[in-house]
């Protein structure tokens, strides 16, 4: 089974600090997505559990250097190969122009039987580049799964919507993308790190895959971004524990959240 | 005439939806379309008429049966190029989510998704969305000609139904049965809560010092009638499910009333509380920055504020 696994940098959102509403993103370090890792982690399980099995990072961005701790972590975690999309053109694309690159990057390396994505990215959690890198394939989708298992016509999900739990069967290949829930992504070892600069990588720009920049431009134009702005009272309750909390249910009976 | 088209396979966020249409369709001389699908569908479609859209489209097609996402999203593209329609409002459910980009695929559109709120400037539609881990609110304003928006629920209001009803129209449909077959579908487990519903909650953070210790904040969750939510963090412990997390992995909340106790106040979890209309917080550090977000502080230790607290409580 050749698994291919969509892997995104983000900014280390912790380190980001707010000044006059504005985030300072200066020299803010990089940081592989939290789900990407579980899907990584679930791809290599699935490897394992099918046998005669492949896993293949791929992962998008404007430069190498952006990415090159990423992709050398996941193939320390132990990830096969990896493909990197790099051009100067994907600095400012959106959720359509990556899944573009995607699915252009997926013909071109041409055998994929399960495409799997965190459930969304650290940084924007908007969950868009799996379902539409589905459309652009003409492929089944199952999102939010918290269990993969191989079988049946092609592969067995377990899945965590809002009110149920859901299995749904679907043939290969197929596009998956999974929720935190379903694993505990592994720590890689000092000897896995030392062998994953060994391991095969592929680096393609945007006409390697026969695209045109143009392909790629942005149609989400953000005219804002700032931190938002929350009018509270901060009033701080004193004394000792008994008086805090008469303190508090005095406030609450105040606001009418107590005593209506 | 271009049309707004509303779908969502949940009554009230539809209803809320059709509202929200409504207004912008008046607003940019738009008519407003909402679309049914699957078994029963047209007992639905009437409320949806009767609360402002002017067509709804429905469909009992076999196919819709389970609403496979590549099926729904078939469907509404042939449903919105039957009524013309350029901007599409989905709820932004586990559902909607999955939707809503495979639709935009479809039709060549941009997509915002997580949408909170929609406000109408300079003659275009700007959403809202958290961006940077919930450091940021983006405003995003999509330039192609269709545009899909997949909103929060509860995001807007439901008011009463308006005066004349909106068509119902048969959608004539042309489509296969979903590529993904659902083997089986169960209620999540007992305890399952509804976050997004309660009018008070509790959240527990990382000042617990063990698991046994949540019992505190149950007896005072209790005592105030409020559910008990936590961080992400305690979740990651296994200490509670992962449906009682608030933030941005989990429930994004509207409560009257937020009680946060040993939450420190990272971003990831206070995105889903900052729309709360009370908050108070317990925290031993002064510093905790969930004390910017608190209309009342208590620096204190749990331990001894929530047994304190219960007391008070039950004089009331």
């Amino acid at each position: 089974m050749d698994i291919v696994v969509s892997v995104k940098t983000n900014l280390d959102l912790q380190m980001i600090r707010i000044k006059n509403r504005e985030p300072v993103l200066e020299a803010i370090p990089y940081k592989t997505g939290d789900l990407d890792k579980n899907a990584v982690e679930a791809a290599l399980q699935l490897r394992d559990a099918v046998g005669e099995s492949k896993v293949i990072a791929l992962t998008v961005a404007e430069s190498n250097r952006k990415v090159r701790e990423t992709i050398k972590e996941v193939l320390a975690m132990g990830a096969d190969e990896a493909v990197l999309i790099v051009d100067p053109a994907l600095e400012s694309t959106d959720q359509a122009g990556v899944a573009r690159t995607l699915a252009a990057a997926l013909q071109k390396i041409g055998s994929y039987d399960l495409v799997l994505f965190g459930e969304g990215s650290s940084d924007d959690y908007s969950g868009q580049v799996g379902p539409r890198v589905a459309e652009l394939l003409g492929v089944p989708q199952i999102g939010y799964a918290r269990k993969i298992t191989a079988g049946g016509v092609g592969v067995l999900v377990e899945r965590s919507m809002d009110e149920f739990i859901e299995t749904l069967e679907a043939p290969l290949p197929a596009v998956l993308t999974v929720v935190s829930e379903i694993n505990e992504p592994r720590i890689p070892s000092l000897m896995n790190i030392m062998k994953a600069g060994k391991k095969p990588t592929e680096e393609w720009s945007l006409a390697d895959l026969g695209l045109d920049p143009a392909a790629v431009v942005s149609s989400c134009e953000t005219l804002s971004n700032l931190a938002e702005e929350q009018d509270r009272k901060n009033i701080m309750l004193e004394g000792g524990a008994a008086e805090q909390a008469a303190g508090l249910v005095n406030a609450l009976l105040k606001e009418g959240i107590l005593g209506r | 005439m271009a049309d707004i088209l509303v779908y969502s396979e949940k009554q009230d966020a539809a209803l809320e939806l059709v509202f929200k249409g409504k207004e912008l369709g008046a607003a940019l001389g738009m008519g407003l379309s909402a679309t049914v699908f699957g078994p029963g569908a047209a007992d639905s479609a009437g409320a949806l008429g009767a609360h402002g859209a002017d067509r709804v489209f429905v469909s009992e097609d076999p196919a819709l049966e389970g609403l496979g996402v590549d099926v729904v999203a078939e469907a509404l593209a042939q449903v919105a190029r039957e009524a013309g329609a350029t901007m599409i409002l989905i709820a932004s459910t586990r559902r909607g989510k999955e939707l809503a980009p495979r639709l935009a695929q479809k039709l060549d559109a941009g997509c915002v998704t997580d949408v909170n709120s929609l406000v109408l400037t300079d003659g275009s539609v700007v959403a809202s969305r958290y961006a940077l881990g919930g450091n940021t609110v983006a405003r995003e304003n999509l330039t192609t000609e269709i545009k899909v928006f997949a909103v929060m629920p509860k995001t807007f209001e439901i008011d009463g139904p308006v005066a004349g009803a909106g068509a119902v129209v048969q959608a004539a449909l042309t489509l296969q049965p979903s590529a993904a077959k659902v083997v089986s579908r169960r209620p999540k487990d007992g305890d399952a809560v509804n976050l997004d519903a309660a009018e008070r909650i509790l959240g527990v953070g990382r000042g617990f010092a063990k698991r046994d210790d949540l019992g505190l904040g149950e007896e005072l969750a209790a005592a105030l009638g409020a559910e008990l939510a936590c961080t992400k963090g305690l979740s990651d412990f296994g200490w509670l499910p992962e449906d009682r997390v608030i933030g941005l992995s989990g429930a994004k909340t509207k409560p009257d009333f937020y009680l946060a106790v040993g939450v420190s106040g990272q971003i990831q979890h206070t995105v889903g509380i900052s729309s709360a209309k009370l908050i108070a917080a317990i925290n031993t550090d002064k510093d905790a920055p969930i004390f910017q977000l608190a209309d009342y502080g208590i620096v204190g230790d749990l331990y001894e504020i929530l047994p304190a607290l219960v007391e008070k409580l039950k004089a009331v």
